[in-house]
């Protein structure tokens, strides 16, 4: 919720003062019909990820060239590629992958872009510009450039992904963390914590992250599913996963090449790449409104 | 006569606005310019004046909430101004601050228990297992019930989250409490009710009030003496009846003037000034208020008045007028 005119929303909304917020996020969030399926899809992902490849008949790994490239069957329910892996295996696999760099790149770029931002926010001045103009060359370049560029130095691996990945996203939680600080810590609140003696930690950690968490929330969740397309992407173009990871975008460059005769190679991990971040989008948005004491529930 | 506890000297604070390709210094906001006053123990004196005139970042300045531009600021013989951010914490236990909007004062995410013992955790006043006990007597000194201090602000009315504002600033038992507009957001019932508990509680706690207002029927009510300031200096200072009978300030009469009166059909010379609050980025030279004074003469353009004691009425009466001999000569 946009605290920058606390004073006047407290009027506005009757939502928006209430402590117990998250009950009212909630009711809300189950009002809108997209965010709750995108919700429910990303718990249901959630759960494939962690007990999914228990459950696969076939060994996600296991070449076989006898049968390659087959279509969707009962045996085979999405097809084989063309190592005769099964691709509905190495999709619940690269599941856990996927989940797994959309996660932590967004938490590296939180742990980096946050503290930067309430750095910037709080200080202001000398600080502030130095950290905003750092950012501004961040953003300079075109995020996708940015993370290939660091992606060939580091080499081509999932955690160098998620470190390109992460630092791509630091300075849009740069920015939205310092907006919301700058507008916190103008409230009289904030004052009156301060005449009473209370350090700049306190008033931090205390005071100003509780009242700045939701803008930060609504943007990681659509963070995550930027992350997971240009780590898809990444891979795609051989930086990220290397085979015979089952990672989605890598299963799609693979397929690329059986385009026209086999197009389930290709179309599968595509769709699910797409699922996922769809999910991810529209549950995002859905929450920014529940957050939005503007938006009517 | 009784101590002093306060006593700002020169105190300024302006505000630089960035400009220009690099953003360089191209102007100050001239907040508040070159003010002195002091107030002593168990007094109540009020600053009033228009918005825009700097009374209330006097009072930020003043707590250091905002850092001065020059002036120094001695509280009960220490000087504010010049201490470590460390030692500042530790004072700011002897000073307090009501604020104006108490929708805006209280952390929306802490129940009146916890914003009450945070107060005492931090100055680390009272033993942790006593300060949910004081908590509670906080309230009741305020008028609230024990039985609310679990509640978050937005539970209350107006007027019942000032009286937590109040026993917040109450809770480190300060010795002075700057009130910064602090009944100008209520309703005129509660604010009746709200300037009552202030009488009271300065009263029981020996407590000296910087009452900072636009409202003159407030400060009439509450004050000892009354700071009057336009455009960020003083212009006039008074024991309040000597100020509301024999003001000495044209701007101090167009601003009592502005008071209603509650007689119908009493005729009231009401003196309507002209034109705006010239900007405080560029203050009129001379006198202020010349711009605006119905009696400016050419002196006034040239010359800052400063502040003069007023021989005809009583001690401790000042004006900053060049001309106030003659325009209030009966």
């Amino acid at each position: 919720m946009s605290k920058s005119q606390a004073a006047s929303a407290d009027f506005v909304s009757p939502d928006l003062k209430n402590h117990s917020g998250r009950k009212t996020i909630f009711k809300k969030l189950k009002k809108n019909k997209a965010a709750l399926i995108g919700g429910y899809l990303i718990l249901f992902f959630i759960i494939v990820a962690l007990v999914g490849p228990y459950f696969t008949v076939h060994d996600p790994l296991k070449v076989d060239y006898s049968t390659k490239l087959l279509s969707p069957s009962s045996t085979y329910w999405l097809g084989t590629d063309h190592n005769g892996r099964d691709i509905f295996s190495r999709l619940i696999h690269g599941m856990s992958i996927t989940l797994y760099i959309g996660f932590l790149s967004v938490l590296v770029g939180l742990l980096i872009g946050v503290p930067l931002g309430i750095v910037a926010g709080y200080y202001g001045k000398a600080l502030d510009s130095v950290i905003m103009r750092f950012i501004d060359i961040l953003l300079a370049f075109p995020g996708i450039l940015l993370a290939i560029a660091l992606v060939s130095v580091l080499g081509g691996s999932i955690s160098n992904v998620i470190l390109a990945v992460g630092i791509f996203s630091v300075p849009g939680f740069a920015r939205i963390t310092r907006g919301s600080t700058l507008a916190v810590s103008k409230l009289e609140y904030i004052d009156a914590i301060r005449a009473l003696g209370a350090g700049d930690f306190r008033i931090i950690f205390l005071h100003i992250l509780p009242n700045i968490l939701s803008p930060i929330i609504v943007q990681a969740t659509i963070r995550i599913a930027i992350a997971i397309l240009i780590a898809s992407g990444l891979s795609f173009l051989g930086l990220g996963a290397q085979p015979p990871t089952p990672e989605w975008g890598a299963m799609l460059s693979q397929g690329r090449s059986y385009m026209f005769d086999h197009p389930h190679v290709a179309l599968y991990p595509g769709l699910a790449i797409m699922i996922v971040v769809l999910a991810f989008n529209i549950f995002g948005d859905g929450l920014r409104d529940a957050f939005d004491p503007k938006m009517k529930a | 006569m009784s101590k002093e506890l306060l006593r700002v000297t020169n105190l300024k604070k302006y505000y630089p606005i960035k400009g220009g390709f690099l953003g360089q210094t191209v102007n100050h906001v001239k907040a508040v310019d070159d003010i002195s006053f002091a107030v002593n123990e168990g007094e109540t004196v009020s600053i009033v004046g228009e918005s825009g005139c700097g009374k209330s970042t006097a009072g930020r300045t003043i707590l250091r909430l905002e850092e001065p531009t020059a002036g120094t600021v001695y509280f009960d013989g220490v000087d504010l101004t010049t201490l470590s951010n460390k030692q500042l914490r530790k004072t700011r236990k002897n000073m307090q601050i009501i604020f104006q909007d108490p929708f805006a004062s209280l952390n929306p995410r802490q129940t009146v228990a916890q914003i009450l013992q945070e107060a005492l955790h931090i100055q680390n006043i009272v033993p942790r297992e006593e300060r949910k006990a004081r908590a509670i007597e906080l309230l009741e000194t305020v008028g609230l019930a024990s039985h609310q201090v679990d509640r978050y602000p937005h539970e209350f009315s107006g007027g019942q989250r000032q009286r937590v504002g109040i026993a917040r600033a109450l809770s480190l038992n300060p010795k002075l409490i700057i009130c910064d507009e602090a009944v100008s957001a209520l309703d005129v019932s509660i604010r009746a009710q709200i300037l009552n508990l202030l009488k009271n509680l300065q009263k029981d706690y020996k407590l000296t009030y910087l009452f900072i207002s636009h409202d003159l029927g407030v400060v009439r009510h509450i004050s000892d003496r009354v700071i009057v300031m336009y455009l960020g200096r003083i212009v006039e200072v008074a024991d309040k009846k000597t100020l509301f009978d024999h003001a000495k300030h044209p701007y101090t009469s167009a601003l009592l003037s502005a008071i209603p009166v509650p007689k119908p059909g009493r005729e009231k010379k009401r003196i309507v000034l002209t034109g705006d609050v010239p900007s405080a980025i560029d203050p009129p030279e001379g006198c202020r208020f010349h711009t605006r004074c119905p009696f400016a003469a050419e002196k006034c353009m040239e010359d800052m008045p400063k502040l003069r004691p007023v021989p005809q009425t009583a001690p401790g009466h000042y004006s900053a007028c060049h001309f106030f001999e003659e325009i209030y000569k009966d």
